[in-house]
């Protein structure tokens, strides 16, 4: 047999247990393929257990094992870093569980934690330094670990009750009942130094901020809100939205627009 | 080949000793990590990284390369593991003679190889691609091993030596899989070591093991048991004094245990050394 049907055969054994498979490999090799099958599943296993502490602890212990379950017989790994392989699990929590949003927005956030915990390193811009800036013809660069969520659901009140604040030691307080919020939302999720942040965002701040990271200019963005909500409120949000940004340590730099 | 300042004893750098790594001064000559849990893009991981390199030399020890991959190996794989290597500028770069990908599926577990004249050529034109990718020698470890293929037509040190004469390679031998390779599969440990070609052996591992149903399983779970040790000795005894290091990834312990653990090999070491004098 080649090297690449043996290969095949093995994969159609771990993530199918294919009996035919095994056989081609033969009689002899069953005990030491049921030790591969153990050490595959079970690695898969306790990636997405360490990947997705929060959900686990929403869900308990025997359903968070039988989604993770279903996700391995569904999903077979594709990527080098186990990393990737936890990325694909919200989707078969969705399907799972469609009923409850609460749950497949709890692993997405929980994802994209992760996903900045170790995103590129970047340090905020310190304001400081910002005197003299053109605001009208300014371009924000958002740290890149930002990015945004949708939210339907208290996800975020559900985390922060099981987990604590990101980087903090596990909350010890009861999670909330989960349920709609009034309105879709989005979370904001990005990393300073070296601890992950999120915060809930209306739609309008986070079309904002959706627009920052695409390039617009801030003049862009005042212009915008002044003809939704007049001059004087447009001007008043952007700039306490600004202030909020900077605060928070989403933007990495401000550059001028050198757009026409 | 060892000269007199190459780092001697290493443990293997895990999570829970993280703090006692930063914070302290540590009895080690050379730690090593898992290559695959440091190839991010920033972030703390790579942070302690960094800093527990300005403490001690660092070897990089990876499970995804797929050296056996018929497929050939993953340019951005590749690509991260350089970025890595040129950053911590490791002391060692070493993957296992298996493969964990192929079309498109990738395992995340050691898997097997036959020792055939077709997987020998695959191995051989992997890691070239890996040494010119990486712009150094790899060392290739031998994996713990569950089952035989019919396919084999030399036994695994036969094809780790061809292999070392083929590219340049080194050999990380991991004495506690040569135990429970053999255990499982019916060779003698004494043969695999009179076997593997000694000039090329950079590096040794030690782990413990565990029964299984019908299998020694490396689970890297227990202390060095003693068989292994004992086997430990006679490769110190063949090979001179090589660079070792202390395997743990479950059931880890405070790490004075471990510690206590690498003094054992410096005390074996020394023994032989003593013996030979």
């Amino acid at each position: 047999m080649s090297l690449r049907a043996i290969q095949r055969n093995f994969r159609d054994w771990l993530t199918q247990e294919s009996a035919a498979a095994a056989a081609a490999l033969g009689d002899a090799a069953a005990p030491g393929l049921a030790v591969h099958l153990n050490t595959y599943r079970g690695q898969l296993m306790a990636c997405l257990t360490e990947a997705y502490g929060v959900v686990h602890a929403w869900l308990g212990d025997e359903a968070f094992a039988a989604a993770a379950a279903t996700h391995i017989d569904r999903v077979p790994p594709c990527s080098w870093t186990l990393d990737d392989y936890a990325q694909d699990f919200p989707d078969t929590l969705c399907t799972l569980y469609a009923a409850d949003p609460e749950v497949a927005e709890l692993a997405c956030l929980e994802q994209a934690l992760a996903k900045a915990f170790i995103g590129p390193d970047c340090d905020a811009v310190d304001p400081a330094t910002l005197a003299d800036i053109d605001w009208d013809r300014a371009v924000l660069k958002l740290v890149p670990t930002f990015m945004l969520l949708p939210a339907t659901t208290n996800a975020a009140a559900i985390w922060s009750a099981l987990a604590g604040e990101p980087g903090a030691a596990a909350g010890d307080s009861a999670p909330p009942q989960a349920q709609l919020l009034p309105a879709p939302a989005q979370l904001a999720v990005w990393r300073v130094g070296f601890t992950p942040r999120f915060r809930t965002l209306e739609a309008a701040e986070a079309e904002a901020l959706a627009l920052m990271a695409g390039g617009r200019n801030f003049g862009d963005l005042c212009a915008l809100l002044a003809a939704r909500e007049g001059d004087a409120a447009g001007a008043a949000l952007a700039g306490g939205w600004l202030g909020q940004w900077l605060q928070d340590g989403v933007i990495a730099a401000v550059h001028k627009d050198r757009r026409g | 080949m060892t000269s007199p300042t190459t780092p001697r004893y290493g443990l293997g750098l895990r999570k829970p000793h993280y703090a006692d790594f930063l914070e302290t001064t540590v009895p080690v000559d050379f730690v090593e990590v898992i290559s695959e849990n440091f190839m991010v893009a920033g972030g703390r991981p790579r942070e302690v990284l960094r800093r527990v390199r300005e403490r001690h030399p660092v070897a990089l020890h990876g499970v995804s390369m797929s050296l056996g991959g018929v497929d050939g190996l993953d340019p951005q794989y590749l690509q991260r593991l350089r970025q890595l290597v040129d950053e911590i500028q490791p002391l060692f770069v070493s993957d296992h003679l298996c493969w964990t990908r192929t079309g498109g599926f990738s395992a995340h577990d050691l898997l097997p190889l036959p020792f055939s004249d077709e997987a020998l050529e695959i191995v051989s034109r992997n890691v070239l691609m890996a040494q010119e990718a990486l712009g150094r020698t790899l060392l290739v470890e031998n994996p713990s091993s569950y089952l035989t293929f019919a396919e084999s037509v030399m036994s695994e040190w036969e094809f780790l030596d061809t292999l070392c004469a083929r590219t340049g390679c080194g050999l990380l031998l991991d004495v506690n899989n040569i135990f429970v390779s053999a255990s499982n599969n019916g060779f003698d440990p004494h043969d695999y070591l009179a076997g593997v070609p000694p000039a090329r052996v950079r590096q040794i591992h030690l782990a413990g093991h565990s029964q299984g149903h019908e299998r020694l399983i490396d689970t890297h779970d227990h202390p060095v048991s003693a068989p292994v040790w004992a086997l430990y000795e006679r490769a110190i005894r063949r090979l001179g004094p090589v660079p070792t290091m202390i395997e743990r990834d479950d059931h880890i312990p405070p790490l004075g245990e471990l510690l206590a653990e690498l003094d054992l090999a410096r005390k074996i070491a020394a023994g032989v050394k003593q013996a030979a004098a």
